[in-house]
């Protein structure tokens, strides 16, 4: 019973994942990272970033990793969310990347 | 220097410099936005280097927010001041004002940011002091 019932919680959060090219000049500098924190918390979702695949991953909610990170141009960006409006978050944080944060 | 959104932690950010309060307060406002409370003050009374216990519970009322005030400073005085104005705020008031142990421009661009997304007090203090952890 306790299974089947953590086995339908992963099923309804399983993470999603993908990943975008960072555009803009400066990579995911101070004013990217401080617009990828505030669109991710508008989300309640879990939502990681990585530079790899595999990780490391860095909670995308938190201004100050976010920025440790330090992502260049033209490193790929990976995202992992998991969460009741994770496909929303992960549709709205790939726009940000797309859009290059608006500096683009 | 002040914006109107209730619920979102007030930032004041205290100096020695006026130039460099009100420099660390156009970044916030440039990086971060509108959604948040903000008033700087640096400087002291006869305008030298320095700062003010008046000039800060200026800012903070001015930056006031019912989700309370986070106080980004940078040496010394701009600390002992600030917490002095703490202590002078009225009881209702004091208890939800915290000094941040942070770098005071990035700690201001930080804790605006974890207040713009509507936060509570303590979380924004323990991001500002992520800087130094």
């Amino acid at each position: 019973m306790h299974d089947a019932n953590a086995n339908r919680a992963a099923q309804t959060f399983a993470p999603l994942t993908a990943s975008a090219v960072l555009v803009n000049p400066v990579g995911l500098h101070a004013r990217p990272s401080v617009k990828l924190t505030q669109c991710a918390k508008g989300f309640a979702a879990k939502i990681e970033i990585a530079l790899a695949a595999d990780g490391p991953w860095t909670d995308a909610k938190s201004p100050v990793k976010v920025m440790r990170v330090k992502a260049p141009q033209g490193a790929t960006l990976h995202f992992r969310i998991s969460g009741p409006d994770g496909e929303a978050a992960l549709a709205a944080m790939l726009a940000l990347v797309h859009d290059g944060f608006g500096e683009a | 220097m002040s914006s109107l959104r209730p619920g979102n932690v007030g930032i004041v950010i205290v100096s020695h410099s006026p130039k460099i309060a009100e420099g660390a307060a156009d970044m916030v406002r440039q990086m971060v936005g509108d959604a948040v409370p903000l008033a700087w003050t640096g400087g002291d009374v006869d305008g030298g280097l320095g700062t003010n216990v008046a000039g800060i519970l200026e800012a903070i009322e001015t930056a006031w927010s019912p989700a309370g005030v986070a106080i980004l400073v940078d040496l010394g005085g701009a600390e002992t001041n600030s917490e002095m104005a703490v202590e002078m705020l009225p009881e209702d008031r004091r208890g939800r004002v915290l000094v941040c142990n942070a770098p005071v421009v990035e700690g201001a661009v930080i804790a605006a940011t974890e207040s713009s997304g509507g936060s509570p007090l303590a979380a924004v203090k323990r991001s500002a002091e992520e800087f130094y952890a």
